[in-house]
């Protein structure tokens, strides 16, 4: 569980509201209950969504996290910065 | 309303409130709350979750943990319990369901749980395992709050609980509960003991009791008939007020025997005793015309307060129940812990078969520290009064030479002190296996005195588990081989010359007082609110009718035969008790 916890712990660090989405299931990425939930495993491709003022910011690094702790693909998708 | 029948183990009658008791282990059962108190069962889950996340801090704060994998097991679960839409999650089910939160924790972290483990890859399936860990952490300060409730009570209420352990227990407000009723247990567990030295009726072996006890009831626990009524109706409400009051009646003209002696009708003097577990009883027993005590179980000084008793908690203790009786015999029984009285500050091993194990005289010889600490504050205690000294689950002479050694020991320790004692103090044995008892002969060489224990002599003699309510119809003391092992003891204590007492169950048992003097005995020890009851028969009886009764029954070939016609001798005696 501790790819999700530094996942969750590095979205808490922004204010937008941020979602993840694995195919059909869209959660809260703020939330570890729901980020362990949406199971994701090595290999899983998930959509990363951020809305509010560091929502740039915020996909980016969070792409950067999955990228380097290797637990998936990942599309970092921004909306309505600032 | 939901009528229950269980094993009646303490008489009286009780009318109150219920107060459920969860134990760690066990199923949450569903329960309901009013929307009234929605708010309040909110805040006790914000507080266990608040408690929780202190708890794991300090925990996280140890550097063994920080070093170690253990760490980030820890930070998972804080972040747990910091996550929000978890905990709205959890307290959107008690808003919108109205069940305790203690339901409504268990029932989301098991959905979790179970979505976990359906998920095919091991490794997020094995996480199903750090959520029940979750779980148990929230329940427990859910649950243990309760405990607090219970030890801080400010109305009578009956407790209903899956089973009570004598922790539990010790830890009640006395003056407050008035009754208890268990899904398990059987005729002498402890729920039972602690019920009838308390004085408060108990129902045991209830089966499922969980399922819906609807908010703001009332309890009726009828210790008389074995019966449980949940939520009953005004007429049955009424006939039992009634009932209650007939019953109160009743105790109340037994108090009346008090400055009476226990003599029988033809003159024969019955020594009363009183079985405590707390210093604080010994003074009920002179309340209630007792001449002693004659069992004082010194253990549950282990399993109250959490810690290990000192050398002064046990000295005061003692004399604490010195006092009370005043020059009255005061037997001092040493700890009889293992099997199911268990101290949680002490190791002890995992036995499949704890009744049969470490338990009793055996876990005291094995850690002599322990044993000495004692019998270093009973011989203390031995020259303020009539103090004499009893060892618990003696099976052979072996065991009894080696705890006497012990005590010798302790004796020369006090003696380089120049620690006044009592150098003569008297030393006794329980007789409650078959192994002693048919061994008595030899035993009683080295003996002071016997006391019977019945509870135990019967678990052991017909094999018999005394808490496993599947098999309590076979408990019975009046199996013809407890009671030929009975009759046996009394026989060898009379050849020695040695006093003999019965401090077990039967003791207080209305139906075997008249078998018991016909077989010999002149010494009973019972809890205390029972000696009033025992004396009256007691008193309405002839030792030249009861030799006679005790004849017939040495004749007799099964327990039913012989209950049913100590039954009904006891009837005849003192119809208001049955």
């Amino acid at each position: 569980m501790r790819p999700a916890m530094l996942f969750v712990d590095l979205a808490n660090t922004f204010e937008s509201d941020i979602t993840v989405s694995n195919g059909d299931m869209t959660i809260d990425a703020k939330s570890i209950m729901q980020m362990t939930m949406l199971a994701a495993t090595h290999g899983t491709r998930l959509k990363i969504r951020a809305e509010g003022p560091d929502a740039q910011k915020a996909a980016q690094s969070l792409r950067e996290l999955l990228e380097s702790q290797l637990i998936g693909d990942s599309t970092a998708v921004s909306e309505k910065e600032g | 309303m939901e009528i229950r029948k269980g094993i009646a183990v303490s008489p009286g009658i009780a009318i109150a409130k219920p107060m459920v008791i969860d134990s760690k282990d066990y199923r949450i059962p569903r329960r309901s709350i009013m929307p009234s108190q929605r708010d309040k069962e909110i805040q006790r889950l914000r507080k266990a979750f608040s408690k929780a996340i202190l708890e794991l801090e300090n925990l996280g704060s140890s550097k063994a943990i920080q070093e170690g994998k253990i760490g980030d097991i820890f930070a998972v679960h804080m972040r747990f319990l910091k996550d929000r839409s978890f905990r709205k999650r959890v307290t959107d089910f008690i808003s919108k369901d109205l069940v305790t939160a203690e339901y409504a924790v268990s029932t989301i972290l098991r959905e979790i749980a179970s979505h976990f483990a359906g998920i095919d890859d091991a490794y997020i399936s094995e996480r199903a395992a750090d959520i029940f860990d979750i779980e148990k952490r929230l329940l427990t300060h859910l649950l243990g709050k309760k405990q607090e409730e219970v030890d801080h009570l400010r109305e009578e209420v009956v407790i209903l609980a899956a089973d009570l352990t004598p922790t539990q227990t010790a830890g009640f407000n006395k003056s407050f509960v008035k009754g208890f009723a268990t899904e398990k247990g059987g005729r002498t567990s402890h729920t039972a003991i602690v019920a009838r030295s308390l004085g408060i009726p108990a129902v045991v072996a209830l089966g499922d009791l969980s399922s819906e006890v609807p908010p703001e009831c009332v309890v009726i626990v009828d210790g008389n008939r074995g019966v449980v009524i949940i939520d009953p109706d005004d007429d049955t409400l009424k006939q039992y007020d009634v009932y209650a009051q007939q019953m109160t009646q009743f105790v109340h003209e037994l108090d009346q025997l008090q400055e009476l002696p226990a003599e029988t009708r033809d003159g024969v003097h019955i020594k009363m005793l009183g079985n405590i577990e707390f210093p604080d009883e010994a003074e009920q027993i002179i309340e209630k015309g007792g001449e002693g005590i004659g069992l004082y179980r010194t253990e549950f000084l282990f399993l109250y307060g959490g810690q290990e008793p000192t050398e002064e908690d046990h000295y005061n203790a003692y004399a604490e129940a010195i006092r009370a009786v005043g020059d009255k015999p005061v037997v001092i029984r040493t700890m009889d812990l293992g099997a199911d009285k268990l101290p949680h500050t002490r190791w002890h091993p995992n036995e499949t078969n704890p009744v049969l194990g470490l338990r009793s005289i055996r876990y005291c010889l094995q850690d002599l520290s322990l044993f000495k600490t004692q019998l270093r504050a009973i011989l203390r205690a031995s020259v303020l009064g009539d103090v004499r000294v009893m060892f618990p689950l003696i099976t052979n002479l072996q065991e009894l030479r080696q705890a006497k050694m012990i005590l010798r020991d302790v004796m020369e320790d006090l003696d380089e002190f120049a620690v006044p004692y009592n150098a003569d103090l008297p030393v006794g044995i329980m007789i409650e296996t078959p192994s002693s008892a048919l061994t008595a002969s030899l035993l009683a060489n080295e003996s002071s005195f016997f006391s019977v224990g019945t509870n135990d002599l019967i678990q052991y003699t017909l094999a018999v588990d005394r808490a496993n309510e599947h098999v309590s119809t076979l408990f019975s003391a009046a199996e013809p081989a407890v009671l030929y092992l009975i009759r046996s003891v009394i026989h060898e204590s009379y050849k020695a010359g040695i006093g003999l007492s019965i401090c077990g169950e039967i003791a207080s048992d209305p139906e075997f007082i008249m078998l018991l003097l016909g077989m010999g005995v002149r010494t009973l020890s019972l809890a205390p609110p029972m000696i009033p009851e025992i004396k009256k028969i007691i008193r309405s009886v002839t030792i030249e009718e009861c030799n006679k009764l005790s004849r017939a029954v040495s004749t007799m070939d099964s327990a039913r035969q012989i209950k049913n016609y100590l039954r009904d001798a006891a009837i005849r005696i003192l119809p208001e008790t049955f």
